[in-house]
């Protein structure tokens, strides 16, 4: 493991992603995506009497059905690295309190997946044997949390995203036969004083090309060196600023760029406005599809760049603008 | 028995009512669209031009005009309360205008408890459609 350039790390034995595992929503299962997801929810409580011990179910259920897929042991899991939208990771918490495996919990909004998997990859090139990553989020919890609450039918402006509910888990690990995580960049902090907590694609979109073009400078790569760039949760609005910041830099990533947001949701008829958005955005799109894709060499090497808008509802009401952040994961075959 | 539709309504009044109730409420979408201003600051401000324009006796003509069309409305909220406390500084002096507003819209107010209560009981929370 070694530092290159001014914040991209360089794995020497790179991790395995050994194994994904992902669970969705009602909506996200009537979308394009929903036949490559393990588990479908009909509906948004399933069976629980909260969205909030819904989401915790969710991840919970989640990193269950990753062990038990991954053959590996409980005993053989060395931590899992886990995080959510709500105020103090409660999801995840709750969801894993009885799970018996050293816990960290961790807050990069949107960004949290791939935060988790470059503190897992570190982990497992240093000195662990398999390490969990997962993340989840709630469409109605997280509603009620930043925006209004729900009973109150507040209609959304065009900007806005839909939070994706669902949860994405992924087992790294020393063993394992790819695909391997070669390099992680990890994102400053971008602020472009962005104030409208309905329109987070604006807000983020600076930050991920911030971190796409470091990384890009860091490894000498081109764009076109990767199979697909893909953004977390940017949206139909994130996305076309993005392309033009970065062509402005010099870079067409036009034909191999898409974004978790704008892939899960059907525009014409789920109407999600600016689409998706969400922890388990990034989380259940890559653990659902893009693993697929690379484990059966469909595309060799994806750059997962996960964004987040690190703000709370308390700062919103305030005034403050939003800062984001996008981490970046190279993902090799 | 026959009925004759064309008298059981007064149309022309139905037709104001509409016409401007459905623009308060147009301005209130275009407010939503194309400005940042929240669900919540949008309905404060509405309530608030409603008592100003009600204390400066400009939104009576409108109501006059359209009748519900102005009174369900946001707006007609905000006309009720400094109605009302217009009032209560006749009947009663100073004091009046601290009850008088909260008097007038107390049937509003005790019927959005009652009914949200009620509707808490026998509903529960689901996810939007869009």
């Amino acid at each position: 493991m070694q530092k290159i350039g001014k914040q991209t790390i360089k794995f020497d034995t790179p991790p395995s992603i050994l194994e994904c595992s992902s669970i969705v929503g009602p909506k996200e299962s009537d979308g394009p995506l929903s036949k490559y997801f393990d588990q479908t929810l009909e509906d948004e409580f399933w069976g629980e009497k909260s969205w909030e011990k819904a989401e915790s179910k969710i991840i919970r259920e989640n990193v269950a059905n990753l062990i038990l897929k991954s053959g590996v042991s409980s005993n053989d899991i060395d931590f899992v690295i886990a995080g959510d939208l709500l105020n103090q990771c409660i999801s995840s918490s709750f969801g894993l309190r009885d799970s018996n495996i050293p816990y960290l919990g961790v807050f990069g909004a949107c960004s949290t997946f791939v935060e988790s998997l470059s503190i897992g990859a570190v982990m497992v090139e240093g000195f662990a044997k398999n390490v969990i990553c997962a993340t989840s989020s709630h469409f109605c919890s997280a509603e009620k949390q930043f925006r209004f609450p729900l009973e109150l039918g507040n209609q959304r402006p065009p900007t806005s995203q839909w939070t994706v509910t669902g949860s994405g888990a992924a087992m790294i690990s020393k063993n394992g036969y790819g695909p391997f995580i070669t390099h992680i960049t990890p994102g400053k902090i971008v602020d472009m004083a962005i104030k409208d907590a309905n329109n987070m694609g604006a807000a983020m979109a600076p930050a991920f090309c911030d971190t796409l073009l470091t990384h890009l400078k860091d490894t000498g790569r081109n764009p076109s060196y990767y199979d697909a760039i893909i953004s977390g949760d940017l949206g139909y609005i994130g996305k076309d600023i993005a392309i033009d910041i970065i062509k402005a830099n010099g870079y067409n990533i036009k034909s191999n760029y898409n974004d978790c947001g704008v892939l899960i949701f059907d525009k014409q008829k789920q109407d999600t406005h600016s689409g998706g958005s969400g922890c388990a955005c990034c989380a259940s799109v890559f653990s659902g599809y893009f693993f697929k894709q690379l484990k059966s060499k469909n595309l060799k090497r994806i750059l997962l760049i996960a964004t987040g808008a690190l703000m709370n509802s308390t700062s919103s009401q305030q005034g403050e603008s939003i800062p984001g952040i996008a981490h970046a994961i190279s993902i090799e075959i | 028995m026959d009925i004759n539709w064309a008298n059981v309504f007064d149309w022309m009044q139905l037709l104001k009512c509409f016409a401007v109730g459905g623009a308060i409420c147009v301005i209130g979408q275009i407010l939503i669209d194309k400005t940042k201003l929240t669900p919540a600051r949008i309905l404060v401000t509405f309530v608030t031009i409603g008592a100003v324009l009600g204390g400066l006796g400009l939104y009576k003509y409108v109501v006059d005009f359209a009748g519900a069309g102005a009174t369900v409305p946001l707006t007609g909220f905000g006309y009720n309360l400094a109605k009302g406390s217009i009032e209560g500084v006749q009947q009663s002096g100073l004091i009046g205008a601290f009850t008088g507003g909260i008097k007038a819209a107390a049937g509003g107010i005790a019927a959005a408890v009652f009914f949200g209560y009620i509707a808490s009981l026998i509903s529960k929370p689901k996810m939007k459609k869009q």
